[in-house]
């Protein structure tokens, strides 16, 4: 696979370091009542789509940037590559968004 | 018809005119007593160990493809029980006894071969570790033997010993454990449940289940509904795909492992070997292809085709462990799907939806955990509780903090 870094273009899949879906980067907040119960969803339950995921790779033997990655599970297509950075950037100025379209 | 070697002798002098097939091809019936979701090797096995040891034989299994065509037509064919953790091992164990006995139980030939799997150590923290693993092995009942050099060189000389950077230093053995013909595992459980009255259903899909008030009664499939008092989902690689239709979401991903065979080669390596300084594991089939394999992946696939760098990798540490077969061509490599669990290990257990079992999760090990995985899941079908080895391979373990965690990796997949 080839993923189509932002900032240093093509790169083969095999620098990097895969973590799983990017739904890891919300984090549940830790003083709600519910918390145990959000952090074990958050930590061990998975949608496992088969088809678009987003999922995160941390470029280990390049820019140490983490990426998001839109991924077909079923055929292994990459259709979007965000810099996970941005991401957070723009969901802290706007929380209403996912960085998920449509 | 019972299988014989005094029948293949009768048959060969008679035209070979009195064979007939190994199981029937029935239309579903409305409703059944349970319902097996996924015709492979663990369904088939569930289905046979249901209608021969528990007396339950209105069963269906529904297989959405042909009978075996997941993972167990496409795995390495290891059978073994070394295992560590007291959650685990008596399981394995257990799946080790019905190995030895199933050929005979179920009148089938699986060419079950105890040829022995060696897993070999490289540092002495490694040796260290083997042995309290073959100590925990033997406190299950399982059999070990902790090798030294000289020990593994008597069965294995062509290994690279002095290997710069990965000398091997001994190994771990298991006698008893060795490989079968993944294939005539999943023919002779059909069979054997076919037999006694068990509807195998191919080319039959699960789109749906009914669930009224949080109680599961029925399935929606591609050959219309089907009612049953228990419906259990026993699909390994598809499992996220088929409990999503159930409204559940699993501590589980799908990820890709491949396997490799090289051209058929005379006889060379008796037993089963593993690396210990990377993964990778090796054995020759009785047709003379060396079958080996490694590392998942590592990334969510369903795919069932895997990447280049990781054949690059399987290859090097083919390598450094036995050069020889450097000039060997490799003859076909595939992929399958499996179930990677948040601690490595599987489930068998009931859902928060009463009527609907679950088991899954079996990572790449599931081939060996076939018979006392169906033994194990057809004990909670028919008496509604846990077989005493499987008490621990519950769904809700990582919300009690009870992991089974044999390499203590923590809740990420792609490591186990």
């Amino acid at each position: 696979m080839i993923i189509n870094h932002p900032l240093l273009g093509p790169r083969d899949a095999a620098e990097f370091y895969y973590l799983g879906d990017a739904s890891l980067l919300d984090r549940p907040d830790w003083q709600a009542p519910d918390a145990a119960d959000k952090f074990y969803e958050y930590q061990y339950l998975r949608d496992n789509a088969a088809g678009e995921h987003r999922e995160l790779w941390y470029h280990e033997q390049g820019d140490r940037s983490w990426l998001i990655v839109t991924r077909d599970t079923l055929t292994h297509d990459i259709t979007k590559v965000e810099l996970a950075h941005d991401v957070a950037l723009a969901k802290q100025a706007d929380p209403a968004n996912t960085g998920r379209e449509g | 018809m019972r299988y014989s070697g005094l029948r293949v002798l009768w048959e060969g002098l008679t035209g070979n005119k009195g064979w007939q097939p190994a199981w029937r091809e029935p239309e579903p019936k409305k409703s059944y007593d349970v319902i097996v979701i996924g015709g492979g090797g663990h369904g088939l096995a569930t289905a046979y160990y249901l209608s021969n040891k528990f007396g339950i034989t209105n069963v269906a299994v529904l297989e959405k493809g042909w009978l075996g065509s997941g993972n167990i037509g496409r795995n390495t064919t290891i059978i073994r029980s070394n295992y560590l953790l007291p959650g685990n091992e008596p399981f394995y164990e257990l799946s080790m006894k019905l190995w030895e006995g199933l050929e005979q139980d179920f009148n089938y030939n699986a060419m079950v071969s105890q040829r022995g799997v060696l897993n070999l150590c490289h540092t002495d923290a490694q040796r260290d570790a083997f042995a309290r693993r073959g100590n925990s092995m033997r406190l299950s009942g399982a059999d070990s033997e902790l090798l030294d050099q000289d020990g593994v060189r008597a069965l294995y000389p062509f290994l690279d010993f002095d290997n710069a950077r990965f000398p091997i230093k001994g190994g771990l053995l298991q006698k008893r454990g060795g490989s079968a013909r993944h294939d005539g595992v999943a023919w002779g459980y059909a069979r054997g449940a076919d037999l006694r009255g068990v509807d195998i259903i191919q080319n039959c899909e699960v789109t749906g289940f009914h669930i009224e008030n949080g109680v599961c009664k029925g399935v929606e499939t591609t050959k219309g509904a089907i009612s049953a008092k228990k419906i259990a989902v026993c699909v390994a690689g598809s499992s996220g795909r088929v409990m999503a239709q159930a409204g559940m979401r699993l501590p589980i991903e799908s990820h890709v492992l491949q396997a490799f065979v090289s051209e058929g080669l005379k006889p060379i390596i008796p037993g089963v070997i593993t690396f210990g300084a990377g993964h990778f594991y090796i054995s020759q089939s009785d047709k003379g292809g060396l079958v080996f394999g490694g590392d998942i992946d590592g990334y969510n696939s369903y795919a069932q085709r895997g990447n280049l760098p990781v054949v690059e990798d399987v290859c090097e540490s083919g390598m450094a462990l036995m050069p020889m077969i450097g000039r060997a061509r490799l003859l076909r490599m595939w992929g399958g799907v499996m179930d990677m669990s948040m601690d490595g290990s599987p489930f068998i257990d009931k859902t928060h939806i009463d009527g609907l079992y679950f088991n899954g999760g079996w990572c790449y090990g599931g081939f060996k955990a076939t018979p006392a995985s169906g033994y194990c899941y057809a004990h909670l079908l028919a008496k509604d509780e846990p077989h005493p080895v499987a008490t621990e391979m519950r769904l809700d373990r990582f919300k009690r903090g009870h992991m089974i965690d044999e390499k203590g990796a923590g809740a990420q997949p792609n490591l186990h």
